[in-house]
């Protein structure tokens, strides 16, 4: 647009907005669920020095911001992956052998809150928990089940695991192999992103450092011996269901992300080494363009930072490959099969911003852990969106849009902001530390509730369009208290059974290269061949480098 | 001037979803409660302790993992034989209306589910010492 037009054009609108004081508005909040700010309308001059080639480039072209690959959804679709697990390693196989069965493309393990925290299941902690969130893994005999008369050279697995990522890790790695698959062939992606934990979902063991090195460390022995496996997922998703704002999740998620990137730097790594094998993991909530727009600013941002400031020379090291989830804390107990519709919202929104894999949750989660039906029918979402309504067709269909272009670029600056801020506490760690993670989320997240109960945001089926007296007609999953009674059992036989001099002697080992600096992971590959178990492995660890505690406040 | 209604808010078990916890913690002390967080990763030892040197009102747990039906009543039996049978335990988080339902007559006297309103909670237990 000429510069005669563009005056002309600001002009007309000045007068617009001028106009449009006289007209009636409805009494409602007109921010985004993250209550920010939206124009009435966005137009030529609100995006007015857009340079495509350099802020957007073809899909494939730095700095990504319109996808990571040259021809997106018509090359491959994304992964449908759904994230299960439950009871025990029995259970959570069949599940396994009907969504592989469904047109599931990948496994997405939920393990339980023992083994998420590297505890075993007759451990103090366990009692009550056993295969309630997800499946319990003591040793790798429990990998050995898990996966029975599955072929792990032919699918990818992804292990939602952070505190014990790299002993559970281990464990299916050295299971993979006893099965005949080298590890070169194994494929997935380990959570392993311990600062999100510190920051918002708390299943933490250690302390920050030495977390940081087991991080390392996997990092390291994955790039050299496991090269298809993504070693970290950095996770804006927990940030975000903790009660972020969109952009608190965006920042928070990528600072963790350059965090990680240092300290491999800091370790002796080439920086064009581990990080193709960085993954990614967000929410996918309800404001529509504003996730988009999320995802759009988070694969510029990445891609400038990793060229940039990184010198990372791999075009691979560049990418921000992402996962999406659905939003759980979305999903509302009234009403909930409207959840289905929150959800087919939420995927349609991460497809549009360009997602790898999407989970999309079920409608009954604020219920219990999802019964088989609802599950199928979130599947069925993806698939739908995927085969039915034409968005694959072609790539980021959004891009150009005043609205989506400005808000991209205002999240971007939004994010840059709170970089600087944490640079400015010393680093990732230090801000934990101090404790500026909680206060920004747990604001956000009471400010979020207080407008819902003043009615300044509408939850439909909770603030608004009740229905009186709610019949529940949908089945709850029920996990049997068998599970833990016959876990703790195959448990307490395993430990009779295995070669415990065998077992010493490598938590031994295990124990002195812990103490020392050599990479752990073919330790812990050890320890795991010789069916040792979560808890021990963690014991020994802890004895080492001690263990986290989070002070309390509100 | 009366004495505030003081509350223990109490996360048990490894579950780390202290959302809730959080928000109603912020509620209450904003309702004029007297609030105390026990923080993440809490025995029913360690809970029933802190409701005792803190000579609580009320002890609310949340609970987000499954395992209400385990925690809830070894708090509840630790609280009857600690001499706190007069304190009143509630709770919330992801508890199916059937759970809910048995845990009432197992002396627990209120679960509130996903979306309640803080400020009911607050009226809840205003009522409590009407």
């Amino acid at each position: 647009m000429d510069e005669d037009r563009m005056k002309q054009l600001k002009k007309r609108k000045r007068a617009y907005l001028k106009d449009l004081e006289r007209c009636s508005t409805l009494n409602l909040d007109f921010t985004t669920v993250s209550s920010e700010p939206v124009e009435v309308l966005y137009a030529p001059d609100d995006v007015e020095d857009l340079d495509y080639m350099e802020e957007l480039g073809m899909p494939g072209d730095y700095p990504f911001t319109r996808g990571v690959h040259p021809n997106m959804y018509r090359g491959k679709l994304w992964t449908m992956r759904m994230f299960s697990g439950m009871g025990s390693p029995r259970d959570t196989n069949e599940r396994y052998h009907f969504l592989l069965k469904s047109g599931q493309t990948g496994l997405s393990v939920a393990f339980d809150l023992p083994t998420l925290y590297g505890r075993d299941s007759d451990d103090r902690f366990a009692e009550g928990e056993v295969g309630k969130c997800g499946v319990a893994v003591d040793s790798m005999k429990d990998m050995e089940i898990l996966f029975g008369g599955i072929d792990l050279s032919a699918i990818t697995t992804s292990m939602t695991i952070n505190g014990p990522a790299a002993i559970v890790l281990a464990m299916y790695l050295a299971n993979g192999v006893n099965s005949g698959v080298a590890l070169r062939d194994l494929a997935g992606t380990t959570q392993n992103d311990i600062l999100k934990e510190y920051i918002a979902q708390k299943s933490f063991i250690f302390p920050p450092e030495p977390s940081m090195r087991l991080i390392t460390d996997v990092m390291a022995f994955c790039s050299e011996n496991v090269p298809k496996w993504n070693t970290i997922s950095i996770s804006g998703y927990h940030i975000r269901e903790a009660g972020s704002t969109a952009v608190q999740e965006l920042a928070f998620t990528l600072a963790d992300g350059f965090a990680y990137v240092e300290a491999g730097i800091e370790a002796g790594q080439d920086v064009d080494d581990f990080a193709p094998r960085l993954s990614f993991f967000f929410n996918s909530h309800l404001d529509f363009f504003e996730e988009i727009c999320k995802f759009r600013a988070a694969r510029r941002i990445w891609a400038r930072r990793m060229r940039e400031t990184y010198g990372a020379k791999n075009q691979r090291s560049w990418l921000l490959r992402f996962h999406t989830q659905t939003a759980g804390c979305s999903l509302t107990a009234q009403q909930p099969e409207n959840n289905i519709v929150r959800t087919a919202f939420q995927a349609l929104a991460g497809v549009l911003g360009g997602t790898q894999s999407l989970h999309t949750n079920s409608m009954d989660e604020t219920l219990a852990l999802p019964s088989e039906k609802a599950v199928r029918i979130a599947l069925r979402t993806q698939q739908i969106i995927a085969h039915e309504t034409g968005v694959v067709n072609t790539i980021d269909p959004l891009a150009g849009s005043y609205f989506i272009e400005a808000r991209t670029r205002e999240m971007e600056k939004a994010a840059e902001r709170y970089f600087e801020e944490i640079d400015k506490r010393g680093g990732v760690i230090r801000a934990i530390e101090d404790g500026f993670f909680h206060r920004e989320i747990g604001r956000a997240a009471y400010e979020y509730q207080k407008a819902v109960e003043a009615r300044r945001k509408i939850v439909v089926g909770v603030n608004a369009f009740e229905q009186g007296s709610e019949e529940m007609d949908i089945p709850i999953l029920e996990i049997d208290t068998q599970v833990e009674i016959d876990q703790v059992a195959a448990l307490r036989r395993l430990r009779e059974e295995r070669d415990n001099g065998a077992v010493a002697e490598k938590l031994r080992a295990l124990e002195a290269a812990a103490a020392g600096n050599e990479n752990l992971m073919p330790h812990l590959l050890d320890c795991s061949q010789a069916y040792a178990t979560l808890g021990e492995i963690t014991g020994v660890l802890k004895g080492v480098f001690g263990e986290y505690r989070e002070p309390a406040y509100f | 001037m009366k004495k505030p209604i003081k509350v223990l808010i109490a996360k048990p078990g490894l579950d780390g979803h202290d959302r809730g916890a959080k928000v109603v913690a912020n509620a209450l002390r904003d309702a004029g409660m007297e609030v105390i967080y026990t923080g993440l990763h809490q025995t029913p030892e360690m809970i029933v302790e802190a409701a005792l040197q803190e000579d609580v009102d009320v002890v609310s747990l949340s609970i987000l993992s499954g395992a209400h039906m385990t925690l809830f009543p070894r708090v509840k039996q630790l609280m009857d034989q600690s001499g706190l049978g007069d304190v009143y335990l509630i709770g919330g988080g992801i508890i199916p209306e059937k759970d809910a339902k048995q845990l009432k007559t197992m002396g627990v006297k209120e679960i509130f589910g996903p979306g309640t309103d803080t400020t009911a909670i607050a009226e809840f237990i205003r009522g409590l010492f009407a």
